[in-house]
């Protein structure tokens, strides 16, 4: 990887370096750690006692607006995507497009979704409305770019051939390009639901609503029976969401 | 493809009658589900708040601009922790992964039905966490800091970089092993030079991608009192200075689009 040993002693050597020099930066204090290990107990007991019960009213309230949220945000995303995603690809369109097109991209990717959700929240209120926008946000500028970059690499041969046969800029898409996409899309999206159902129980944290609500409510509280319940249940249907989408894209591709 | 029989003329349908229908059904229920995700929300939202939007931007806009250049100086420490806690957190996030990822890997793994299953629970538990809610987690542990921000890190880049390391191992072709082992070298030895050369670049590869996704996971771990300019931007929009506000995002976009770069760069070298 790196040639010249020489370099590479310079190079971990620097490292090393760093390493020492930030390690002082961080500041350890070992009386507030002694406190927070004696928390730790009650931390560790809540957490192998997940409880359900309790709050499952607001559990469930919270996991449905989170599933709300995924769905219409990714359906939404994808509608945005589409277009922007063709304008971002170096094949299909002139230069001007192309560059405000993935202008438009990496602008939505530049900031944390937490971020993004701080602005709308105070835009929209509090809420899952300002949820929503913010994943749809995230989920553009993911799908947008992969998608350009799924259409620059597509085989040029159907596109030359409708264009010799006269087809419209139109068509070519349609028939040229569209199909063989498709596919990628399609498993882009249902790993792009998986993110925005992860991310929704974040974005809560700044009041854009979902389970993340539920969760900081329960945190703020400190009851973390009800934490470790939601986290319990995120991760449970987090990995029965990549089993079935696992057994869909199998089916679909 | 499925012919059909009309009127003693043969007809070429793209699909089936039956698979037509299966996938009309599905679209219904598909868009059924969307309409009531989308009403439920709607149901949740004050449109009120929603409409006036516009005004609400202009007047963030407002509030933001001119930023407060004088705030300038006092951003640069905090986002020096940023980018202390985005290292510090990849490099023991790796330092985790490594064994596990061994653990992991079929070709490797000392145990595949006891140790395996382990590691790769751990690693799911590791991804499906997000950073900030291990940082939430953290605080309370350790106290407000950049400890609890170097250690969520950690913690949250453990399942990426396992991950993608131990596939490697998995695809990394066996025979130089084997080679070593039929000339007398013990496991530990075959492994150190029969293997681990073979992923060594993936694994500096998808250790500097963490640290660029890591970068802007940091800048919002203060949200949660776990260190870097995070901190700063909660203490700002908590006195509702957005003249300060503005500043932190920008400083933050710099620092994003810098260690893309960064990260681009080294991959590149990396190939």
């Amino acid at each position: 990887m790196i040639e010249s040993a020489a370099h590479r002693r310079v190079i971990l050597g620097g490292l090393a370096l760093y390493g020492l020099l930030v390690l002082v930066t961080v500041e350890i204090d070992p009386a507030r750690i002694a406190e927070g290990l004696s928390r730790t107990g009650a931390f560790f007991v809540g957490w192998l006692r997940p409880d359900f019960v309790t709050r499952w009213t607001d559990i469930r309230a919270g996991l449905l607006e989170s599933l709300a949220m995924t769905a219409v945000a990714t359906a939404a995303a994808l509608l945005l995507s589409v277009p922007l995603g063709l304008g971002a690809a170096r094949n299909l369109v002139p230069g001007p497009v192309y560059t405000t097109a993935r202008g438009v991209l990496a602008v939505a990717r530049a900031f944390h979704e937490i971020l993004v959700a701080i602005l709308f929240v105070a835009m929209f209120g509090f809420g899952p409305f300002a949820g929503v926008v913010t994943l749809v946000v995230g989920s553009v500028g993911f799908l947008g770019k992969l998608l350009a970059e799924a259409v620059e690499e597509v085989d040029p041969a159907p596109l030359e051939a409708l264009t010799a046969a006269g087809a419209s800029w139109g068509s070519r898409v349609v028939f040229g390009v569209l199909p063989q996409v498709m596919p990628r899309v399609m498993g882009l999206v249902l790993y792009r639901l998986d993110i925005n159902f992860r991310e929704s129980a974040v974005i809560g944290l700044v009041g854009a609503g979902g389970i993340g609500a539920t969760l900081t409510t329960a945190f703020s509280r400190y009851e973390f029976e009800s934490v470790s319940a939601i986290l319990t249940l995120i991760i449970g249907m987090v990995f029965g969401a990549e089993v079935i989408a696992g057994r869909l894209r199998q089916r679909l591709l | 493809m499925p012919i059909l029989e009309r009127g003693g003329r043969q007809e070429w349908r793209r699909r089936t009658s039956a698979e037509q229908w299966l996938r009309f059904l599905g679209a219904l229920g598909l868009t059924a589900a969307l309409v009531a995700a989308a009403s439920t929300i709607s149901a949740q939202t004050t449109w009120h708040f929603v409409l006036d939007a516009g005004v609400q931007l202009r007047d963030l806009g407002m509030r933001m601009f001119p930023p407060d250049g004088s705030y300038a100086v006092a951003v640069v420490r905090p986002l020096l922790d940023t980018l202390h806690i985005a290292t510090l957190g990849t490099a023991l996030g790796v330092v985790i992964a490594l064994p596990l990822a061994f653990a992991a890997a079929t070709s490797t793994t000392p145990s595949r039905l006891y140790v395996r299953p382990i590691a790769i629970l751990l690693l799911v538990t590791s991804r499906s966490v997000n950073s900030i809610i291990w940082a939430l987690m953290l605080v309370v542990l350790l106290g407000p800091g950049i400890l609890a921000g170097v250690l969520a890190i950690a913690f949250r880049s453990v399942g990426f970089v396992g991950k993608l390391v131990y596939e490697a191992i998995e695809e990394a072709p066996e025979l130089p092993v084997t080679a070593m082992e039929t000339t007398g070298a013990g496991r530990a030895q075959a492994l150190a030079f029969g293997l681990v050369p073979q992923i060594l670049p993936t694994m500096a590869g998808v250790s500097i991608y963490r640290w660029e996704i890591n970068i802007r996971e940091a800048t919002i771990l203060g949200l949660v009192g776990a260190g870097g300019i995070g901190m700063a931007l909660q203490a700002s929009i908590d006195a509702l200075r957005w003249s300060r506000v503005s500043v932190i995002l920008f400083a933050i976009l710099g620092t994003v689009v810098f260690a893309e770069l960064v990260s681009a760069r080294i991959r590149r070298e990396l190939g």
